[in-house]
């Protein structure tokens, strides 16, 4: 028993908590994808610029609050700073479509001109950020670090293993929770978010029903600028700020929204958290929990793990491939346009 | 003004724009542009096959150019007996074990009947193929990676060099040969890989082809950053060969002929040493991207070329033709992606060092779609035209970006922290520049500066 609960405080330490809180991250960021994809018919290769667009806004207004020695005590002031980033994406996103992606939407252009439109809005994007706050890595992490300090919890159980448990982790989370319920309320039980249903699943008739498509383009982004400015903020306190790394989300974060069925809400929450827990699970070295689990004779020698944890993006490419080629439409139903 | 006379005249201007760069900066630097922009004038002729002709999107290109650059270190580097000694033959049979599981696993899906027994077999096929093949690969590259591995620790070159060197050349010699070996080479290996992507992920629909071709770009870099074995990893290898006839700055200094050349038109012989080398890069380019141009010409003005824009235009009414467009998706794909890699040799061999931490998405693949989109998709000449611009502009937009900003900051007072980061911030404007090109191009002139006929 003893050794059984040892185990398991490896496994949580090291694969349970930082693939749901990655997944979390995970989540949102396919959120956004997969809004883009249902309204505006494309993939969205800004999305991680975007991100780390939203992020940097608060950043800087984190750095501001805290420079007037603003802060919310034991929790980091980042948050205070996080509608302000919002605010700031929602208006910058909106910006770049009314001067560039509209005049595509008018012409009804093929969605792959608009994936390489978005790849211009990329370039400006990075550039922008780069600019503005540099290349370096930026921690913004205030407040209260642990929840459950390891050594008090080896003291307070008797065990060998220390549960770690970091705020951040608690934070990311709960606030992932809280916007995917905020969100889920509005596209189920508000007008607005049930004429953006209306519109993903049927254009012509969308608009044959009277909702205003620019309406409904206008609200999408404004949710795209929340999914964003709350994903990447959240894997910032998780881990840290880095303009390159944000850009590499890309690929799980497109994993993700396919593996759940493009344009599927639902679909991209399950996507992000199947492949943060694959990666994790795959790239983790089982070798300390096995040596609590099995019984002596079994114990390995090697480090029982899969692949190098560099590979992580193969394994979020390879669920891809996987579930491309046995369900093109996802897991969860998405649509094929 | 014709059509003709219009193109003519761009080739010109972007000529007069090195010209320009040549007198006002230095012919060093609008040389080592010039280099540069032919090898990605033949990247961008491989990307145009790819989405010019027939409407694929690839977004793996670094991929296939790193790719294309390990053909330098196993083609031109020397052969180390030692590696293959300790063990380094068990690594092709490990990959071969691999490789052979993989195979069978998708023999048996596609032969065995439908239902549980299937997938049972299948997955104890790869489990039993992933462990075989871990426990013949992990010791021999452990062995592999011991030896010397502060200079050495992979398994060098494959023995073209040895070859040549045992008919007779002098080691030197026989590298600086090999190199017109690694372009080729280059070519094959991005095909290969391109082939194995394509058996994959090529009846996807566009969007999920990109992503796809984008997470497989990531993963060739991740095995070239991680498997030391093959190429040392980020430990980077220094000091690749020169294509023969090229020769060294040191060796051009020390050469009396030279000299005396030098003296008696009155140049400084160690500018001058450097023109020359990279005037003989220019040499060898211009005649591989001739090559490769009069191909892609011919090939776009044949029969294949017009059935590839009809399958590009419309898909179903080919397939209706008779035209098989899955295969000639796959040939037209693997058929570029070698282009690629052809170019990715090229750029290895002018940096004469293969360092894979270099690949970034945003240089090694997304300015190439720039440099196509704006000199003009399905147009060979524009795709060309497009490279060198575009990486004249790439290289150009630094120094004008940081004398703009100097400008712009000039009123300023110097204790201002705001103007010290916008001046070492302006090396970001590139980014921003390229982004708004893009755009205005495809706002403005969405065929590009020379469209398709």
């Amino acid at each position: 028993m003893h050794d059984f609960l040892n185990g398991l405080v490896v496994l949580l330490n090291y694969v349970i908590i930082p693939a749901t809180t990655y997944g979390s991250q995970l989540a949102l960021g396919a959120l956004g994808v997969t809004l883009v994809y249902g309204i505006l018919r494309f993939s969205n290769f800004a999305h991680g610029d975007t991100m780390a667009f939203g992020t940097m806004v608060t950043i800087l207004f984190t750095w501001l609050f805290q420079s007037w020695g603003i802060s919310l005590g034991p929790l980091p002031t980042a948050l205070l700073a996080m509608p302000i980033g919002i605010v700031v994406t929602a208006l910058f996103l909106l910006g770049t479509d009314r001067l560039v992606y509209r005049f595509y939407r008018k012409q009804k252009a093929a969605p792959v001109i608009l994936v390489i439109v978005s790849m211009g809005v990329m370039f400006i994007m990075n550039g922008l950020v780069r600019f503005i706050i540099g290349t370096g890595e930026q921690n913004f992490d205030d407040g209260t670090r642990v929840i459950i300090n390891p050594f008090a919890f080896k003291d307070a159980t008797g065990l060998d293993q220390g549960l770690a448990l970091r705020t951040t982790q608690v934070i990311t989370v709960v606030t992932a929770v809280v916007v995917v319920a905020a969100l889920f309320w509005f596209l189920n039980r508000t007008r607005s978010g049930k004429s953006m249903r209306a519109f993903s699943d049927n254009e012509d008739l969308a608009l044959l029903s009277g909702i205003n498509p620019e309406r409904v383009v206008t609200i999408t982004w404004i949710l795209v600028a929340i999914l964003t400015t709350v994903a990447g903020v959240l894997y910032g306190l998780d881990k840290s700020f880095k303009p390159f790394t944000y850009f590499q989300l890309l690929l799980p974060i497109f994993a993700s929204a396919v593996v759940g069925g493009l344009g599927n809400p639902l679909g991209a929450i399950g996507g992000g958290f199947l492949v943060a827990y694959s990666e994790v699970a795959v790239t983790y070295a089982f070798k300390l929990v096995l040596k609590y689990w099995l019984p002596a004779g079994l114990q390995p020698s090697g480090l029982v793990q899969l692949m190098g944890t560099d590979y992580k993006y193969a394994v979020s490419f390879a669920i891809l491939i996987i579930v491309l080629l046995f369900k093109p439409t996802g897991l969860f139903k998405g649509k094929s346009v | 003004m014709n059509s003709t006379m219009k193109n003519v005249s761009l080739f010109v201007g972007v000529t007069i724009l090195f010209g320009i760069a040549g007198f006002l900066q230095s012919w060093n630097v609008a040389l080592d542009m010039l280099v540069v922009g032919l090898i990605s004038a033949v990247t961008a002729l491989g990307v145009n096959m790819q989405w010019g002709y027939a409407g694929l999107f690839n977004v793996g290109v670094m991929g296939f150019s790193a790719l294309g650059g390990l053909a330098m270190v196993l083609v031109a580097t020397p052969l180390r007996p030692a590696a293959w000694a300790a063990g380094g033959w068990l690594i092709p049979i490990g990959l071969a074990i691999g490789a052979a599981a993989i195979a069978l696993a998708i023999a048996i899906w596609n032969r065995m009947p439908k239902g549980r027994t299937r997938g049972v077999v299948v997955v104890a096929v790869l489990i039993a193929g992933f462990v075989l093949y871990r426990a013949v690969f992990d010791p021999a590259v452990s062995a592999v990676e011991a030896i010397n591995p502060s200079s050495g620790g992979n398994i060098g070159g494959l023995g073209l060099a040895w070859v040549l060197q045992h008919l007779g050349l002098s080691q030197e010699t026989a590298l600086e040969l090999s190199v017109w070996a690694a372009w080729p080479v280059g070519g094959a290996i991005a095909a290969g890989a391109a082939w194995l992507v394509a058996k994959t992920a090529l009846g996807l629909r566009s969007d999920y082809l990109a992503i796809a071709t984008l997470g497989i770009a990531e993963i060739i870099i991740t095995v070239l950053k991680n498997e030391d074995w093959l190429d040392r990893g980020v430990k980077n290898v220094i000091g690749l060969p020169r294509p023969w006839p090229v020769p060294l700055e040191v060796n051009l200094q020390q050469s009396h002929a030279f000299l005396a050349l030098c003296q008696s038109w009155g140049l400084n012989p160690v500018t001058f040493s450097s023109i020359t080398v990279k005037l003989g890069y220019v040499a060898i380019f211009l005649v591989i991207l001739a090559l490769v141009l009069t191909l892609a010409e011919l090939a776009l003005k044949s029969p294949w070329g017009r059935m590839m824009r009809a399958i590009r235009d419309n898909e179903d009414a080919s397939e209706a033709m008779g035209k098989d467009v899955k295969r000639r998706h796959l040939q037209v794909f693997v058929l570029g992606a070698a282009v690629i890699g052809v170019a990715g040799a090229m750029m290895t061999t002018y940096s004469g060092q293969f360092v894979p931490t270099t690949y970034q998405p945003l240089r090694w693949t997304f300015l190439i779609w720039v440099m196509v989109i704006v000199g003009g998709s399905g147009n060979n000449w524009g795709a060309v035209l497009g490279g060198l611009l575009i990486w004249f502009l790439w290289v150009e937009v630094e120094p004008l970006g940081d004398m703009l900003m100097h400008l712009i900051t000039d009123p300023m007072p110097s204790a201002w922290p705001l103007k010290a980061h916008l001046l070492n911030s302006t090396q970001h404007m590139r980014l921003m520049t390229m982004g708004l090109i893009l755009l205005l191009v495809l706002r403005f002139s969405p065929r590009g500066l020379i469209p398709e006929k």
